[in-house]
C-alpha cells in the first residue's frame, strides 16, 4: 500500500480499500459500536457476579456499602459527566473545523478524565490503608481468624470501621462485596487510563492539524468510547455507593 | 504497482494464469509476510498457524488413543493422561476449530466475495493474529511449565485451588488472549460486510458464506467477552482470593459453570456456522444447482446465533441448577435444534435432481451431511433431561461431540480448504488422492466414534486413564479408527504437499463457481480485481460455461477476469 503516492487534501487520510471518506467513516462507525456491545457484554459478566451475590447475600451489600463515600462517588460522577459533555463538544468543533476549541476540549476532557483518577486513588488508598481489601485478605473476614492478623491491625481494622455499621453483625465472607468493588471499579479504571492514553494522541494529532469537517473520525470514535466509559460509571455508582 | 496491474492485464490476453502479479508475488521477504496488511497473507499466516494447532492436538489425541488400548493404560501415567486430555482439548477448541474456517479461510475469501480490496481494518486483522500468536505461545508454555490437568472447562474449586501451580494461570492469560484475538476477528468480518458491501450487492445477494461468517461475528462479539471476564476473574481468584468462584472464600463454583457455558454453548456455533457455510456453497456449485431455500438457510444461522445464547443451562443439567431452570433449558434445546434441521433439509433439496460432480470439496460435504446428521441428534438425546441424567460425563457426550466438532467442523473445514486451494495457491491438487484421503478420514472417523456412543451408554465415564476390561473391544476399535483417520489426514496434507510443488496451474474458476471470489485471477492480485465484476447473484449458474479441464469456466456474457 505505500507504494500509493498519497493524494492530497482532505483525502490524505483515506485508505487503499475506500473508495470514499464517508464509506471509511461508515466503517469505522460500525466497527467501533460492535467494539463498545462486546465492552458491555465484558462488563456484563461483572454485573451479573454483581447481581447474583445481591441477591444471595443482601446483608454483605448493607454492610459493605457503608465503607464507600458517596461524596467522592458522586464528585466523581459529576466529574465524568462534565468530561462526557467536552468530549462531546470536541467533535463538534472537529466538523466545523475550529482547532482552538477542539484542543480546548480535548484538554478539557483528559484533564477531567486525570481528576477522576486522582480521586479514585484516595479511595483506593484509604481502604488499602485500613485493610479493606478483596476476598479473603479483607481485614474485617480475618478479624475472627486466630493469628491472621496483629493486634495493631485488628486495632487499625477496628477503628476505621464506619460508625453505621458498629452495632450490625458482620456478614460471612464480608471480603466478596469489596472483591466486586475492586473489580468492577478497577476495570472500569483501567478504561479510564486508556481512554486517557487515546486523549493524548488525539491531541498530538490535532496539533498536526489532522482533524477538520472532511476527516474527525477518530475525534468522535474516542469520543464514542468515552461516552461508555461514563455510562458504565453512571451504573456503577449508585449500584455500589447508594443502595445499600 | 498501478502499472504493474496494468500489465498484468495485459498479459492476461494472450497467457494463462502464470505471469500475472499476484499477491504472493507481489512483495518478497518475511517482513512482507509479518507485516502485511492484506488479508490474503493475513489468512495463509492464519492457515498455517491453525495447520500446526491441529497437527499438535492431533498428536496428543494419538497418544491418547494408543494410551487406551489397554485397560490399564499402555503408555503414560496418569496424570501425563489428565495433562493429555486437557491439552488436547484447550488447542483444538481454542487454537484450532473455533479461529480455524472463519480466521484462515474467511479472512482470505471474505473481502474478495464482496468485491472489495480488504477488510475494514486490516490493521486489527494482523493484530488479532498476533494476539492468537501470543495466545498459542502461552498455551505452549502451559506444556513446560507445570502442565494442566483439569479439561478444557477449567472448573473450579479444582482449577483454582493453591496447588495448581503456574500452568492454569498460563491456560487463563492465554484463552484470554486468544478470546481478543476472536472478537477483534469477528467485529472485523461484521463491520466488512455491513458497510463494505457493493451497492449493486443487497443482504440477499450475498453468498451464504458471508452470511455464516456474519452470523458467526454475532456470536464472537457478544459471547466471547463474557468468556474474557470469566477467565480474568478466575485469574484474580488463583491470585488474591477473590471469593466469586472459591467456595473456600465464599465463591460459587457453579456461577463459573454459567458463564463459561454462556460463551462455551455459543461458541460451538462459532465453530459449526462457518462450516455450514462452506457447505451452502460447496453443496450449490457441486450440484450445479442454485442453493434451495437461500433465505431459509441465511435467517436460520442468525437464528441459531440468538437462540444459541438461551441453552447454555444444558451443560449443567446434573450442577444442581433448579428442576425448573433444567426444563427451560431442555426445551430450548429441542428448539435450537430446529433451525439446523432447516439446513439440512434445504442442502438435500438443492442436491435433489441436480447434476452432481463427486469432486474432493463436495466429498467432504456429503460426509458433513451424515456426520452432521448423527452428531445432531445425539444432540438431542442429550438434551433430554431424563436421557442426560444417565449420559453426561460418559463417552456418549465425547461421541456426541466429536460428531459434531471433528465430523462436521473438521471436514467442512477441509471441504472449504479444497475447495479454495486452487485460488489460494494457484494450483490443482490430484483430485484421484485427494479423494481417498477424504474417505479414509471419514471411514476413520466412525470407526473411532461410532463405539464411544457404545461405550457410553454403558456406562463408561469420559477422561479417565483406565477401564474395566468389559470395555477393552469397544476402546480398541476407537483406536484402530484413530489410526485410519490420522494416516487419512497424512495423505491429505502430502497431496496438497505435492500440489504446492508441482500441481498444474488453476484456472480462475476452476469448479465454476458464480460466486465474486472466482472472477479474480487465481492466486488474486494484490487488490484482489483490477476492475469490479459485474454482480449477477452468487448461485446463478447461467452466466458460466465450461471451456475444459484446464481452463475452467467463463462467463458467457463476454466479462472475464
Ligand atoms: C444440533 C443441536 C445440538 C444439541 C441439541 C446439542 C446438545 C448438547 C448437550 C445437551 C450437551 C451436554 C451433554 C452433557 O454434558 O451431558 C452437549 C455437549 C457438547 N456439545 Fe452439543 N449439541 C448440539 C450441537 C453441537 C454442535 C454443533 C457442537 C460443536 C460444533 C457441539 C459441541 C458440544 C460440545 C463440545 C459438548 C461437550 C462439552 C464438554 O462438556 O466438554 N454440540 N451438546
Ligand atoms: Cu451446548
Amino acid at each position: 500500500m505505500s507504494s500509493h503516492a498519497k493524494p492530497s487534501g482532505d483525502r490524505r487520510f483515506l485508505q487503499v480499500h475506500f473508495e470514499t471518506m464517508g464509506a471509511q467513516l461508515a466503517a469505522s462507525k460500525s466497527g467501533m459500536w460492535l467494539f463498545l456491545a462486546s465492552e458491555l457484554l465484558f462488563f456484563g459478566g461483572l454485573f451479573t457476579a454483581y447481581a447474583v451475590y445481591r441477591a444471595n447475600h443482601p446483608d454483605m451489600y448493607h454492610y459493605g456499602q457503608y465503607f464507600l463515600d458517596w461524596r467522592m462517588g458522586a464528585i466523581n460522577t459529576a466529574v465524568l459527566i462534565s468530561s462526557s459533555l467536552s468530549a462531546a463538544w470536541s467533535v463538534r468543533a472537529a466538523q466545523l473545523g475550529d482547532t482552538k476549541t477542539l484542543k480546548a476540549t480535548l484538554w478539557l476532557t483528559l484533564l477531567l478524565a486525570g481528576a477522576f483518577l486522582v480521586v479514585k486513588y484516595f479511595e483506593y488508598a484509604h481502604k488499602i490503608e485500613a485493610g479493606y481489601i478483596w476476598g479473603g485478605e479483607h481485614c474485617v473476614d480475618n478479624l475472627k481468624v486466630a493469628g491472621k492478623l496483629t493486634e495493631h491491625q485488628i486495632e487499625h481494622c477496628l477503628s476505621a470501621l464506619p460508625p453505621e455499621v458498629a452495632h450490625l453483625p458482620i456478614p460471612e465472607h464480608m471480603g466478596r462485596f469489596f472483591s466486586i468493588y475492586f473489580v468492577m471499579t478497577g476495570l472500569h479504571g483501567l478504561h479510564v487510563l486508556i481512554g486517557m492514553a487515546l486523549y493524548v494522541w488525539l491531541l498530538r494529532r490535532a496539533g498536526r492539524g489532522d482533524f477538520g469537517p472532511k476527516y474527525f473520525g477518530p475525534v468522535d470514535m474516542v469520543a464514542l468510547y468515552w461516552h461508555i466509559v461514563d455510562m458504565i460509571w453512571i451504573f456503577l455508582f449508585p449500584l455500589l455507593y447508594l443502595i445499600g | 504497482m498501478v502499472a504493474a496491474t496494468r500489465t498484468a492485464e495485459l498479459h492476461q490476453g494472450h497467457e494463462e494464469t502464470s505471469t500475472h502479479d499476484n499477491y504472493l508475488t507481489h512483495a518478497h521477504g518475511w517482513r512482507s509476510w509479518i507485516f502485511s496488511l492484506d488479508h490474503k497473507r493475513i489468512g495463509i499466516m492464519y492457515l498455517c498457524a491453525i495447520l500446526i494447532s491441529l497437527l499438535l492436538g492431533g498428536v496428543f489425541a494419538l497418544v491418547i488413543r494408543l494410551h487406551l488400548w489397554t485397560p490399564e493404560g499402555a503408555l503414560v501415567s496418569n496424570h501425563t493422561y489428565n495433562n493429555l486430555f486437557t491439552l488436547h482439548g484447550a488447542v483444538m477448541i481454542f487454537l484450532f476449530i473455533i479461529p480455524g474456517i472463519p480466521a484462515a479461510l474467511g479472512n482470505f475469501v471474505l473481502p474478495m466475495q464482496l468485491g472489495a480490496k480488504d477488510l475494514a481494518f486490516p490493521r486489527l486483522n494482523l493484530l488479532s493474529f498476533y494476539l492468537y500468536c501470543i495466545g498459542a505461545v502461552l498455551f505452549l508454555g502451559v506444556l513446560l511449565a507445570s502442565g494442566i490437568d483439569t479439561g478444557w472447562t477449567l472448573y473450579p474449586p479444582y482449577s483454582l485451588e493453591g496447588s495448581r501451580g503456574l500452568g492454569v494461570l498460563l491456560a487463563l492469560t492465554g484463552t484470554f488472549i486468544v478470546g481478543f484475538s476472536s472478537i477483534l476477528t469477528g467485529l472485523n468480518f461484521m463491520a466488512t460486510v455491513h458497510s463494505m458491501r457493493p451497492k449493486a450487492m443487497g443482504w440477499f445477494d450475498m453468498p451464504l458464506f458471508l452470511w455464516a461468517l456474519f452470523a458467526t461475528g454475532i456470536i464472537q462479539v457478544v459471547a466471547t467477552p463474557v468468556l474474557g471476564i470469566t477467565v480474568a476473574l478466575g485469574f484474580l481468584e488463583r491470585l488474591f482470593h477473590l471469593g466469586i468462584f472459591m467456595p473456600e472464600y465464599g465463591g460459587d463454583p457453579v456461577l463459573f459453570q454459567h458463564f463459561f457455558w454462556f460463551y462455551s454453548h455459543p461458541a460451538v456455533y462459532v465453530m459449526i456456522l462457518p462450516a455450514m457455510g462452506i457447505v451452502s456453497e460447496v453443496v450449490s456449485v457441486f450440484s450445479r444447482k442454485p442453493i434451495f431455500g437461500y433465505r431459509f438457510i441465511a435467517m436460520s444461522s442468525i437464528a441459531i446465533a440468538v437462540v444459541g445464547f438461551l441453552v447454555w443451562g444444558h451443560h449443567m443439567f446434573t450442577s444442581g441448577q433448579s428442576k425448573w431452570t433444567n426444563i427451560i433449558f431442555s426445551f430450548l434445546t429441542f428448539f435450537v435444534a430446529v433451525p439446523s434441521a432447516i439446513k439440512v433439509f434445504n442442502w438435500l433439496a438443492t442436491m435433489y435432481k441436480g447434476d452432481i460432480r463427486l469432486k474432493t470439496p463436495m466429498v467432504y460435504v456429503l460426509g458433513f451431511f451424515g456426520l452432521f446428521g448423527v452428531g445432531g441428534l445425539t444432540g438431542i438425546f442429550l438434551g433430554s433431561l431424563a436421557t442426560d441424567v444417565a449420559l453426561h460425563d460418559t463417552y456418549f457426550v465425547v461421541a456426541h461431540f466429536h460428531f459434531v466438532m471433528v465430523g462436521s467442523v473438521l471436514t467442512a473445514f477441509l471441504a472449504g480448504l479444497h475447495y479454495w486451494w486452487p485460488k489460494i495457491t494457484g494450483k490443482m491438487y490430484d483430485e484421484r488422492w485427494a479423494r481417498v484421503a477424504a474417505i479414509l478420514v471419514m471411514v476413520g472417523f466412525f470407526i473411532t466414534f461410532l463405539p464411544q456412543f457404545l461405550s457410553g451408554l454403558q456406562g463408561m465415564p469420559r477422561r479417565y486413564a483406565t477401564y474395566l476390561p468389559e470395555f477393552k473391544p469397544l476402546h480398541q476399535l476407537s483406536t484402530i479408527g484413530a489410526i485410519v483417520l490420522a494416516s487419512g489426514m497424512f495423505l491429505d496434507a502430502w497431496v496438497l504437499w505435492v500440489s504446492l510443488r508441482r500441481g498444474k496451474a488453476a484456472p480462475a474458476n476452476p469448479w465454476g463457481a458464480a460466486s465474486l471470489e472466482w472472477a479474480t485471477p487465481s492466486p488474486p492480485t494484490h487488490h484482489n480485481f483490477d476492475e469490479t465484476p459485474p454482480i449477477t447473484g452468487p448461485y446463478n449458474y447461467d452466466v458460466l460455461e465450461e471451456v475444459s479441464e484446464e481452463a475452467g469456466w467463463v462467463r458467457n456474457d463476454g466479462w472475464n477476469p
